[in-house]
């Protein structure tokens, strides 16, 4: 039985550490205090609301999140906005509909059922308007990162002069974290780039911390709700694991072999 | 045995038992007679079963939301994870739910190898096990494509490559295999259609594996013939039944670690970006289960030379009954055999671990040394060393240790034995 379990373990470890070891990196990511680590992580929804802001006034000029919808803003596990918060967000917002009975499209407030306003038409506007680079959605960006939630942060604050003998074009910037370390977009956070509601000081590291929250949270939206099911899941499991143990130690002692 | 004298006890049992005999069969498996020391390594064949029924239902339940379409298959994941009731937990399930069913696939497969459960009169479980293993892999790959993330695209437009090796038609053959000319629509969507057959295929192998183990019985640790049903053996249930039980559980505590706390760990960042025909991602890789093969096939210059060498890595297996020349079944009385099976199983980590890296320099070297090894050891290895080794006295039953105990001194013998083992 132990050494069942022993080999168990090393095999788990073998795994585990193969995972590890393929997903180093050149630049040691920076990484903060994030509330949603671990087994018995949550969202801090007054950082997912500025993390909200940040993702409004300063990404969503060129990222869409074309996955979310205004609805998710007020759902459980997310940044909790009330029903009305979230619909008088998304009365900020025209979308495209039709056609009406005339066969014409036009313009309304978006509603909570609506999903997020994409900045650009189409995937071309994009790129004219970015130089040649298309801004990626940014809905499962974290999950699309080795290293993610702290890559992302990383790359955030990673804005740097270049090295002596490094050349960049007109429209390229150097950042440490990001692969290759040219980047198209321009540093995006400066302090006091947003005014926080709430009157957090909006320093780069702060706007940079909510925001990826923000986006932790758009890639995973049930992340709250895995964490507590899974608690609750291995709880009953090591529970049951032990009364089998025993019903199997009491079925086994009718014979004289161990188990 | 003993099923040929069973009789239900009801009326209406009897009649339908007459006619279908289920009840005949349901009794035969509860009386099963099992070996008595078998031990945990010899439960995953239920921790397998369970896997399969597990991907199965939750397979189901996800092709009732996705649609194999390439412009609608990454959002509709989405949707899935996002929209649908419990939605992320049912498509966490079923992508870890391969990992595991893998991992479990891997123990059960070198279970067999250290007690020479292929050995006669087994070989058509065997085989037939090797096939199961061979059609997970296609499931897995095609599985792993549907989500329509860059490595499902990059993935099987590197693996569906592979047949454009086959000299003369291998081209004619790789167009046929797409549907076109790339990677595209028509072929996600008969590679959605066979991951929906393939499973339905496993379960029916499955159930020819299992009839298959039942005429000779399970072998066991000490892989001595034994008399059934004796003293020797249990009951299927509930002795066996709670014991993999418990392993299962045990088993389960592990995938719920992975689904709830680091239900992406195991698969690609990559996959979360949407496919996208015009960027190849900067590294390629398969899915951890399959890299011991994907270091196989880099290692080797020529394409057609890897493939054959790759496919040949996994047929070997089919012909090991007959490569390893030793009477004995269990390594524990094989002392020679016991280290070169370690040196094996290390060798077959050092693959996948060099299968995730990029195939150059140092790590191409040790994939060409893990190559010739791997094979070494079924072609030259097994043979040879299975006329000379010196094996140790095997003893008479499990009940008697070697040389043959007294009846009296059974008890705390057995003890003992169970516990080396």
């Amino acid at each position: 039985m132990l050494k069942f379990v022993k080999y168990f373990s090393l095999i788990f470890f073998l795994i585990s550490g193969n995972i590890v070891s393929s997903a180093e990196n050149a630049e040691k990511l920076l990484t903060t205090d994030w509330t949603f680590k671990g087994p018995f992580g949550k969202f801090d929804r007054a950082s997912l609301q500025r993390g909200y802001q940040v993702y409004q006034e300063v990404c969503a000029s060129c990222h869409s999140l074309k996955y979310m919808s205004y609805r998710n803003l007020s759902e459980e596990g997310g940044p909790e906005f009330s029903v009305q918060e979230a619909k008088a967000i998304a009365a900020n917002f025209e979308i495209l509909d039709g056609p009406n009975p005339e066969g014409e499209m036009f313009t309304r407030p978006a509603r909570l059922s609506d999903k997020f306003a994409m900045p650009y038409a189409n995937e071309e506007e994009a790129k004219s308007a970015n130089g040649g680079a298309y801004p990626p959605d940014m809905s499962v960006l974290v999950k699309a990162r080795k290293g993610g939630a702290d890559y992302v942060y990383s790359v955030l604050l990673g804005y740097e002069d270049p090295p002596v003998g490094m050349k960049l074009d007109d429209g390229v910037h150097y950042n440490k974290y990001m692969y290759g370390n040219k980047i198209k977009m321009p540093a995006p956070l400066s302090d006091g780039l947003v005014e926080y509601a709430d009157g957090t000081s909006a320093t780069e590291q702060q706007m940079a911390k909510d925001v990826v929250s923000f986006l932790m949270w758009t890639a995973e939206p049930h992340l709250e709700q895995r964490h507590k099911i899974g608690f609750r899941a291995i709880v009953y499991l090591i529970i049951l694991s032990i009364l089998v143990y025993f019903s199997m130690k009491k079925i086994w002692s009718r014979i004289e072999t161990e188990v | 045995m003993s099923e040929h004298n069973y009789q239900p006890k009801s009326k209406f049992g009897k009649w339908f038992n007459d006619r279908l005999p289920l009840l005949t069969l349901a009794n035969h498996l509860t009386d099963y007679p099992t070996p008595k020391n078998l031990n945990y390594w010899w439960t995953f064949g239920g921790i397998l079963t369970f896997c399969l029924i597990t991907q199965i239902i939750t397979g189901l339940v996800l092709a009732m939301h996705y649609i194999a379409h390439a412009d609608l298959a990454f959002s509709s994941v989405e949707h899935i994870m996002r929209d649908v009731n419990y939605g992320w937990l049912i498509r966490y399930i079923h992508a870890n739910g391969a990992s595991m069913f893998f991992l479990a696939v891997y123990i059960h497969i070198f279970r067999s190898l250290f007690y020479g459960s292929y050995k006669s009169p087994r070989e058509i479980i065997w085989i037939l096990g090797i096939m199961i293993y061979l059609l997970m892999m296609a499931a897995a790959f095609m599985g792993y494509v549907l989500p329509w993330g860059q490595m499902s695209f990059w993935g099987a437009t590197v693996i569906t490559n592979l047949f454009s090796a086959i000299p003369l038609v291998g081209e004619s053959i790789t167009t046929w295999l797409w549907g076109g000319y790339s990677v595209d629509n028509p072929t996600l969507t008969r590679f959605f259609t066979l991951h929906y057959l393939i499973p339905f295929l496993i379960l029916g192998l499955v159930v020819l594996h299992i009839w298959a183990l039942h005429v000779p019985g399970n072998n066991n640790p000490i892989g001595i013939d034994i008399k059934k049903p004796s003293k020797d053996t249990v009951s299927f249930h509930p002795y066996i039944v709670v014991k993999d039980l418990f392993a299962l559980l045990l088993f389960l505590i592990l995938f719920a670690f992975f689904v709830f706390y680091s239900p992406n760990v195991l698969g690609h960042a990559d996959n979360y970006i949407e496919a996208n025909p015009l960027v190849t991602p900067a590294h390629i890789v398969p899915e951890w289960y399959l890299l011991p093969f994907y270091a196989i096939l880099r290692s080797i210059p020529d394409k057609l030379m890897g493939v054959i060498a790759m496919l040949s890595a996994i047929l070997i297996l089919a012909a090991l009954p007959w490569l390893d020349t030793s009477k004995i079944r269990s390594a524990v009385f094989r002392p020679i055999y016991k280290q070169f099976y370690w040196i094996l199983v290390l060798d077959v980590l050092i693959l996948g671990y060099v299968g995730a890296m990029p195939a150059e320099g140092l790590y191409l070297l040790i994939a060409r040394i893990g190559t010739a090894y791997y094979f070494a050891h079924f072609l030259i290895i097994l043979p040879i060393l299975g006329k000379v080794e010196k094996t140790l006295p095997l003893p008479m039953s499990i009940s008697e240790p070697v040389l043959g105990g007294s009846l009296n001194a059974e008890p705390a013998r057995s003890k003992e034995n169970s516990q080396k083992l």
